[in-house]
């Protein structure tokens, strides 16, 4: 660690740790409502599991990002962070209100929170991903703008690097879309219309410059690989996601109202949407393969080829299995989208996460470059154990969502939702296990940080030649 | 990828192909909002409807139903729940008929304890938005 204001990226990750623990858990019991439809009923309904389950989950990948940014930039950008102290209180703030909001969600009835934020000043709540009371999003935004001042201010003032600045830009965008969640006409199309700026336009677009940007950070660290030929690939990657992913936002506009000629639009340019995780994968593989030393973590190298592999298999493929318009006319809101959403947020944003605290923990942890071959066992086993998980997790939701689109919408005789739900009970009980193996895989992944602490760094092995790789 | 092809051009068509789709996108959605009148359904958007809408958003109904395929997927579609049913009473007798303590074993929708104004607003809400025009979406009946 070259600058002491990379610190402030410590508190960051371990609130985002621990943020994805719950986030689990809620998984898991809705889970198990799903097998057992009274369980916790009344006190914890369905919809509030899932909204700490999908809040928390946005909340912590929001809280790595933030710390990725602060440990990356003041390296990239060769200065210390403008305000370290600014990135501290922005932390506690941050924290406290989602804090605050999840325990409101669990112990207030959420219309009884809609009444006490003051809901009808601004509606937005109640849409699904933007529960949050409008005063929490206020302060999401609060937090946004004194983050982006900070690194802002630190990448302008000094070194500027392209990963940085598509790091910049990729956040820069986060903070924009999100403005479209104060936008909630009584209008339903146009609400639908525009709830998906934020929520494509984030995922399959400016978080994916977040993500490219930080796969390139560790790759340039980790390989040794000249800066020129890394950053070149970020551009094309990041070029190809844009130039696909923002009319690809028409794979979302088939079927809620909006004109026909979106069956167009939205199937070409999302079929292309794999182009730019396919290169992800490449690339990674690419530099890896052509490094020009070892790097002692051989666990942040595993999560950073993970990444490329499984975001390309959970966006990509499981993006394009039902993106066409002919297939997801069947498709629609089913549990093949959710075996879709769960394969690709892991693959591509819980994965970069994990690959920069990988990397940068030990460091932040006063480690030269590694922690100790015991550690990196270790969380390696959580490596496989989580990633394993989401494969089955998303084999079992693909063969559950097959069965329910042939049960309820082709057959001779559609049967109704709930008679079908009945019937794919097997699937949720293989999802519901093997989402405890992920949790398990959690608590291994949690557990490489307190193993081998007092054990010497790992070495580096011998150069690439040598070793014959 | 090949020395002839530098980081400067992968740079300037990260940016030029970025504003051409962010434009092209713009273009569109201002031709989807001057098509969305005869599509949209909006003549039906009463006072009574957009409270419907604000009780359904108050009340998180789209974090176990879909509505126009979008939302969670523990509970049956509503976009076409007007169609299924038939009415709005039928609608209204079903919300109104949760039991407090939900059915054992069985996923259960909560009781809201709605007003009869409140019913009206929402049945109202999901007439209006079984009438917008989705293409023809869902496949059939069942959602
Ligand atoms: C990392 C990137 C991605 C993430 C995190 C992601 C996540 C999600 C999530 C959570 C949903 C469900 C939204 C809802 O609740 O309504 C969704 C829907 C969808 N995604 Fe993705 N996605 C990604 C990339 C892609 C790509 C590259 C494609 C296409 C190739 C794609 C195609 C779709 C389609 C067609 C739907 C709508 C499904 C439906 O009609 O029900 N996604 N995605
Ligand atoms: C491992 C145990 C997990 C279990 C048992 C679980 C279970 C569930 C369930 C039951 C839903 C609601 C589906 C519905 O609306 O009917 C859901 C939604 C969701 N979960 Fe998980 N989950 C788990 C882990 C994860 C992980 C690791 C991620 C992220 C990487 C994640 C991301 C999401 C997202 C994005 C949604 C919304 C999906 C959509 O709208 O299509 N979950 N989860
Ligand atoms: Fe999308």
């Amino acid at each position: 660690m070259q600058y002491q204001s990379q610190r402030v990226a410590k508190p960051y990750f371990i609130a985002a740790i621990g943020l994805f623990v719950g986030q689990i858990l809620f998984g898991l019991v809705m889970g198990l409502q799903y097998v057992m439809g009274d369980f916790l009923f009344p006190a914890i309904p369905f919809n509030v599991a899932r909204m700490v389950h999908t809040n928390l989950l946005i909340v912590w990948l929001l809280f790595g990002f933030m710390g990725a940014a602060y440990y990356l930039v003041p390296e990239e950008a060769e200065r210390e962070l403008v305000s370290p102290k600014l990135a501290l209180a922005m932390f506690w703030i941050f924290l406290v209100a989602g804090a605050l909001t999840i325990l409101g969600y669990l112990f207030v009835p959420y219309s009884s929170l809609a009444d006490m934020t003051g809901n009808s000043i601004l509606p937005t709540m109640g849409r699904e991903f933007l529960e949050q009371p409008t005063i929490t999003k206020l302060g999401i935004v609060v937090v946004a703008l004194a983050f982006l001042f900070n690194i802002g201010a630190t990448i302008l003032s000094g070194r500027k690097t392209a990963v940085s600045l598509v790091l910049l830009i990729g956040l820069a965008g986060l903070a924009v879309m999100f403005l479209f969640s104060f936008y909630n006409p009584d209008n339903l199309v146009k609400d639908k219309f525009y709830w998906w700026w934020v929520v494509h336009l984030w995922v399959e677009g400016v978080w994916e410059l977040i993500l490219g940007s930080i796969l390139a950070f560790v790759l340039i660290k980790t390989t040794g690989v000249d800066r020129e030929v890394i950053e070149k690939w970020l551009y094309v990657i990041i070029a190809m996601t844009l130039i696909t992913g923002i009319i690809g936002t028409g794979h979302h506009y088939y079927w809620i109202g909006t004109p026909a000629y979106w069956k167009w639009w939205g199937s070409i340019f999302s079929a292309m949407e794999p182009i730019p995780f396919f290169m992800m994968t490449v690339f990674a593989f690419n530099m890896v393969n052509r490094r020009r030393r070892n790097h002692p973590n051989k666990a942040a190298v595993l999560w950073a080829l993970g990444t490329g592999v499984m975001a390309f298999l959970g966006a990509g493929v499981w993006g394009f299995l039902h993106t066409l318009a002919p297939v997801n006319y069947y498709t629609h809101g089913t549990q093949i989208t959710a075996a879709h959403g769960h394969m690709a947020f892991y693959g591509a944003y819980v994965m970069i996460v994990l690959t920069m605290i990988s990397y940068a923990m030990p460091m932040l942890r006063g480690r030269e470059a590694a922690n100790s071959n015991r550690s990196q066992v270790v969380e390696m086993w959580g490596f496989w154990l989580m990633t394993v998980s989401i494969v089955f997790i998303t084999l079992f939701l693909t063969a559950a969502g097959i069965l329910q689109v042939y049960l309820q919408r082709m057959s001779e005789n559609p049967l109704p939702f709930m008679v079908v739900q009945d019937k794919l009970a097997l699937f949720y009980w293989l999802r519901e296990i093997t989402g405890v193996v992920f949790l398990i895989g959690l608590v291994v992944y949690i557990a490489s940080f307190f193993v081998g602490s007092r054990e010497p760094e790992a070495s580096v092995s011998p150069a690439p030649a040598e070793a014959g790789a | 990828m090949s020395q002839a092809f530098t980081k400067a051009m992968a740079r300037n068509i990260f940016y030029g192909g970025s504003l051409f789709f962010i434009l092209l996108f713009l273009a569109l959605t201002f031709d989807t909002d001057s098509t969305l009148p005869s599509r949209d359904n909006h003549a039906a958007i009463t006072e009574k409807v957009a409270m419907g809408k604000a009780l359904w958003e108050k009340n998180d109904c789209i974090g176990c139903h879909t509505l126009l395929g979008e939302g969670a997927y523990f509970a049956p579609e509503l976009g076409n729940v007007y169609k299924r049913f038939g009415s709005t009473d039928a609608i209204k007798a079903f919300i109104k008929g949760r039991p407090k303590n939900g059915i054992p074993g069985r996923r259960s929708m909560p009781q809201f304890n709605f007003t009869d104004e409140e019913l009206d607003a929402i049945a109202a809400f999901l007439k209006y938005a079984s009438e917008i025009n989705t293409n023809n979406w869902p496949p059939n009946i069942q959602g």
